[in-house]
C-alpha cells in the first residue's frame, strides 16, 4: 500500500520559544483557514509554554486532514519565530517547502552556564535552501513601528503570501482576534510582512499551489 | 456553523449542550482547560476542587441528586479519586455521570504516562475515547446518556493529543435536564458490605449490557477497504494510522471498553491480518488476544512514549505494511540543537528560598509545581518528586529511617500552596501526631503557577470569579500541631538564610511560609532597574546559580581578560542576584 490521505493538505509549522506569540501566530492561521473554507487542524503542546520552552505549533488544513500532527519532510512552510528554533525544526521541511526565520536569537540558561552553545553562524546553515529560506528582521522593525508584540503580524503577514487563504479571511481574522486598540497598527504589521516575499529578485517557483475557487473569491 | 475547538473546549460545550448543572476539578495538564471553559457558562456550577477525590464526590453527589454531572482530571489525578471511583461504580448514578481522564502519553507535564483505560477495566465502567474534538463533544453527550441507561458512571479518555488540539466542532443548543431531587435509597447509595456485596453482580450484569451495546453502536465502526490488512484503533492512533493508510480496512472504536467480540471477529475474519495500533501499553492488542484473534502490535509500535504520525509509519514499515521508502535519500548533517528545559520565570520568588535552602545541605523532598525545577541545574536543591503532596510524608520517613544514627534534624521539605491543600495537610498532620522533626517549607506563590494560574482555597476567589473565605495558612498550621509556623520574605536572602538557619536548628518540626505572589499573577510596573557594572564584575558567574532567565553571559570582547554577567531587559526587579554578588558589581536604579 502506497497511497496518503489529502494530497491536498497543506502543512505549516510554527515554531519558536515559549513567550513569543506562537500559539497567537498559530491560532491566527487556523481561524483563517477555517474562514476560507477548509477544514482544519492545529495541535501543540501547552504546559511549559511560558516557561522558555520551545513551542510548535502544527496547522493543517485542505479539504480531509486526519493528522494534526505533521510528518518530518513534510512541512510545506516553517515559520520560525527564532533562528536556533529554525535549525532544530528544519527536518520538517518538505524537499520542496519554505523557510522563513524571524533572525532573533533567544538564549537559553543552559547556553549562559556554557553547559550548552548556540549555534554559530545558522544562516549559512540555511543557505543550502536558496530560494526557499527567507530571513526576516521582524524584531528591529517591529520596535521601529512601536511595539515588539507586532513580530506576530509581521510573520504571518510573510507567510500569507505563501498560502492559498485570501487577504480577506486573514483581515477578518486580524480583526476578530486581536483587542481594538492594537487592530490598525497589527494590519500595518501584517501589511509589510506580507511586502515582504518575495524577496527581491526570487522567483516564485515551487510555492504551494493555491486552490483556484478561494482566489476566486478573493478577488 | 463550525467553529474551531480544542478536545478540552470541544468536552466542555458537550457538558454545556447535554444540560450538565455541576462540574468540578482539579487543575493538572493537559485537562485544565476543561473546567476553565465550562466555568464559562453561567447554567453550569462549576468548581476547582482541593483535590480530584474531592472534585469526584462533589459530581457523583450532583449525580446521587439527578442533575447530569461531570469530573475532570489529568490521569495521575485519577489515582487520588480512584477510591471514590471503584464504589461509585457499584453505586451506579442517578443523574448522568462522566469522568474525563485527561493522559499524557510523552509526559509532556507529567511525572508518569501511565495508562489510565486500565482504569476502565479495573472499575468495570464504560470507556469513551473520542479521536478528534468533534468526537470529544459528541461523545461527553453520549457518555452522559450511556451513563443513564445503564447506571454506571463512564469514563471518557482523552490524551493531550486530542486535549490540545484544535479542530471543527458544529455547535448545538443545550437541552435541560432537570434533577429529581435525592430519593432515598439506601440498597444503591449506602454501600456498607451487605448492601455492595449485592451490587457486585449488578454491575457485572451491566458490563454485558454494555458488551451487547458495543457489538450494534456507531461508535464502533467498520471502514472496509483493501482486506490484505485489518487495523484495530481508537483515538488519536486511528488518524495516524486513517493518515498513512487511507485505503486499508478500519475497525475504529470508539467505546474502547467493553470491546464488542462479535464484531472484532467478524472482522478479523474478513482481513488477512490483524494490526492494533495504540499509544502506550498493549491494552487493546492484550484484550483482542484474549478474545482468541490473533493480534499484532507492540512488536512493531513504541509502548514507551507517544504517537506521531512518523513512529506509525516506521511501525507500519516494521510490519511489511508499507514499503521500504525512500530511505537512500542522504541525511544531511545539521549541528545540533542545546535543549530548552522549562526553566522558573525572571525574578520567580522560588529563587531565592531555594538559593538559601541550597546553601544549608540539606535533603530536601519535593513536590509537584514550578519549584520542581529547582531540581535541574543549576540550582539542584530538590531530592525527590514523587506525587502530589509527597514531600512532606516522603521527609518524615528519611528522617525516621535515620533517627537511629544520631540524626537531628536535617531533613526538609518543598511544597507549594495548591500541592499542600491538596494532598499535603494530612502529611503535615502526620509530622506533629508522630513527632516529626521536618522543617516544611510552604512556597505559597497564591496560586496553582504551573497549571497557569488558577485560585484555590488559599486565594478565597473560586473558579467563577466570586470571593469566598481565604484559607489561613499559619493558623491551619498552628491547628494541625505545628508550634513554629513562620513567615519569611523570599527576596530578602539575609532574611531568609537567618529564618531557615534557626528553624534547621530547632528540634521541633516547623513550617517555614514565603510571601511573594507568582510574577505572572500581576505585572506592576517596575520602577528599578538593575544592571551589571561591567568595571566591578570579575565573571565569577555566582549569579548565574540563581537560575534566573534574565541573567545573561557576555563573552569576553576583545581585548577584555574576562566575560561578564548581564541582564536582560526581561527582568523583573527581584534584587536576589544583586544580593547574591559578592563584589557588589549589580546596582539598582530608581526610575522615576
Amino acid at each position: 500500500m502506497k497511497e496518503r490521505a489529502g494530497g491536498d493538505v497543506q502543512n505549516v509549522l510554527i515554531v519558536g520559544v515559549g513567550g513569543q506569540g506562537v500559539l497567537l501566530a498559530s491560532e491566527i492561521l487556523a481561524e483563517a483557514a477555517l474562514r476560507s473554507g477548509f477544514t482544519v487542524k492545529k495541535s501543540e503542546v501547552h504546559g511549559m509554554a511560558q516557561r522558555g520552552g520551545v513551542v510548535s505549533s502544527h496547522v493543517r488544513f485542505g479539504r480531509v486532514v486526519f493528522s494534526p500532527l505533521i510528518k518530518r519532510k513534510e512541512a510545506d512552510v516553517i515559520l520560525a519565530f527564532e533562528e536556533a528554533e529554525a535549525l532544530r525544526w528544519l527536518p520538517f521541511l518538505s524537499p520542496k517547502g519554505f523557510l522563513i526565520v524571524n533572525r532573533q536569537r533567544i538564549s537559553s540558561p543552559l547556553v549562559t552556564l556554557g553547559l550548552a552553545h548556540y549555534p554559530k553562524d545558522i544562516p549559512s546553515a540555511l543557505s543550502s535552501l536558496g530560494n526557499r529560506y527567507m530571513g526576516v528582521d521582524a524584531f528591529p522593525l517591529a520596535l521601529e513601528m512601536g511595539d515588539p508584540r507586532l513580530v506576530n503580524s509581521i510573520m504571518l503577514g510573510t507567510l500569507s503570501s505563501l498560502l492559498s487563504i485570501p487577504l480577506t479571511s486573514w483581515k477578518r481574522t486580524l480583526q476578530k482576534k486581536l483587542p481594538e486598540r492594537l487592530r490598525d497598527l497589527n494590519q500595518l504589521a501584517f501589511e509589510r510582512g506580507r511586502q515582504s516575499w518575495p524577496p527581491q529578485g526570487r522567483a516564485r517557483k515551487g510555492l504551494p499551489r493555491p486552490d483556484p475557487r478561494r482566489l476566486a473569491e478573493e478577488s | 456553523m463550525k467553529v474551531l475547538l480544542s478536545g478540552n473546549e470541544a468536552v466542555a460545550r458537550g457538558a454545556y449542550e447535554a444540560g450538565v448543572r455541576v462540574a468540578a476539578g482539579y487543575p493538572g495538564t493537559p485537562s485544565t482547560e476543561i473546567l476553565e471553559s465550562i466555568a464559562e457558562y453561567p447554567e453550569i456550577y462549576a468548581e476547582w476542587s482541593p483535590n480530584e477525590k474531592v472534585a469526584f464526590d462533589v459530581a457523583a453527589g450532583g449525580s446521587m441528586a439527578g442533575a447530569r454531572s461531570l469530573v475532570a482530571m489529568k490521569h495521575v489525578g485519577v489515582n487520588v479519586a480512584a477510591d471514590s471511583l471503584m464504589t461509585f461504580s457499584y453505586t451506579g448514578v442517578r443523574g448522568g455521570f462522566v469522568l474525563i481522564s485527561a493522559d499524557d502519553p510523552g509526559l509532556h507535564s507529567s511525572q508518569n504516562e501511565q495508562d489510565n483505560r486500565y482504569y476502565a477495566k479495573l472499575a468495570q465502567v464504560p470507556m469513551l475515547e473520542p479521536a478528534d474534538s468533534q468526537e470529544a463533544k459528541d461523545f461527553t453527550r453520549l457518555g452522559l446518556g450511556l451513563s443513564e441507561r445503564f447506571d454506571t458512571p463512564v469514563l471518557l479518555r482523552l490524551t493531550t493529543r486530542i486535549s490540545h488540539s484544535k479542530g471543527p466542532v458544529s455547535l448545538g443548543r443545550r437541552k435541560e435536564h432537570l434533577p429529581g431531587g435525592f430519593v432515598k435509597e439506601p440498597s444503591k447509595f449506602v454501600m456498607v458490605p451487605g448492601y455492595a456485596r449485592a451490587r457486585h453482580p449488578i454491575v457485572l450484569a451491566r458490563l454485558n449490557g454494555l458488551r451487547r451495546l458495543a457489538e450494534r453502536s456507531r461508535l464502533n465502526r467498520i471502514e472496509w477497504g483493501d482486506r490484505k490488512v485489518g487495523i484495530v484503533s481508537a483515538g488519536i492512533s486511528y488518524e495516524y494510522a486513517k493518515e498513512l493508510l487511507p485505503s486499508a480496512s478500519f475497525l475504529k472504536l470508539g467505546i474502547s471498553y467493553p470491546l464488542p467480540a462479535r464484531l472484532l471477529a467478524d472482522f478479523a475474519n474478513q482481513v488477512k491480518r490483524i494490526l492494533v495500533i495504540e499509544e502506550l501499553e498493549p491494552f487493546l492488542e492484550e484484550e483482542l488476544r484474549g478474545l482468541g484473534i490473533d493480534a499484532e502490535g507492540k512488536a512493531f509500535f513504541p509502548q514507551v512514549g507517544e504517537l506521531n504520525p512518523d513512529l506509525v509509519e516506521e511501525g507500519l514499515r516494521k510490519a511489511g505494511i508499507l514499503g521500504r521508502g525512500r530511505s537512500r535519500e542522504k541525511r544531511e548533517k545539521l549541528e545540533p540543537v542545546f535543549p530548552r528545559p522549562p526553566v522558573l520565570c525572571p525574578g520567580c520568588p522560588h529563587m531565592g528560598i531555594m538559593q538559601a535552602l541550597k546553601e544549608l545541605k540539606v535533603t530536601v523532598a519535593g513536590d509537584i509545581g514550578c519549584y520542581t525545577l529547582a531540581a535541574l541545574p543549576p540550582v539542584q536543591t530538590l531530592d525527590t518528586c514523587i506525587a502530589m503532596g509527597s514531600s512532606i510524608g516522603n521527609a518524615l520517613g528519611i528522617e525516621k529511617a535515620l533517627q537511629s544514627r544520631s540524626f537531628r534534624k536535617k531533613v526538609a521539605a518543598v511544597i507549594g500552596d495548591s500541592t499542600f491543600i491538596h494532598g499535603g495537610i494530612p502529611a503535615l498532620l502526620d509530622v506533629a501526631y508522630n513527632k516529626g522533626q521536618v522543617m516544611v517549607i510552604l512556597v505559597d506563590n497564591r496560586t496553582t503557577a504551573m497549571t497557569g494560574g488558577q485560585d484555590h482555597p488559599g486565594t478565597g476567589i473560586t473558579l467563577k470569579g466570586e470571593q469566598s473565605s481565604r484559607l489561613d495558612l499559619v493558623r491551619l498550621c498552628r491547628a494541625l500541631g505545628i508550634e513554629r509556623v513562620r513567615e519569611l520574605d523570599p527576596y530578602d536572602l539575609e532574611e531568609a538564610r537567618a529564618i531557615l538557619r534557626e528553624e534547621f536548628d530547632s528540634p521541633l518540626p516547623s513550617v517555614v511560609i514565603t510571601n511573594r505572589p507568582c510574577v505572572l499573577l500581576k505585572r506592576e510596573k517596575k520602577r528599578t532597574v538593575y544592571s551589571v557594572d561591567e568595571m566591578v564584575c570579575t565573571g565569577c558567574r555566582l549569579c548565574l546559580q540563581l537560575g534566573c532567565p534574565a541573567l545573561a553571559w557576555e563573552e569576553a570582547a576583545r581585548g577584555a581578560k574576562r566575560g561578564t554577567a548581564r541582564i536582560e531587559a526581561t527582568c523583573n526587579a527581584c534584587g536576589l542576584c544583586a544580593q547574591i554578588c559578592r563584589k557588589k558589581a549589580i546596582r539598582s536604579e530608581e526610575r522615576a
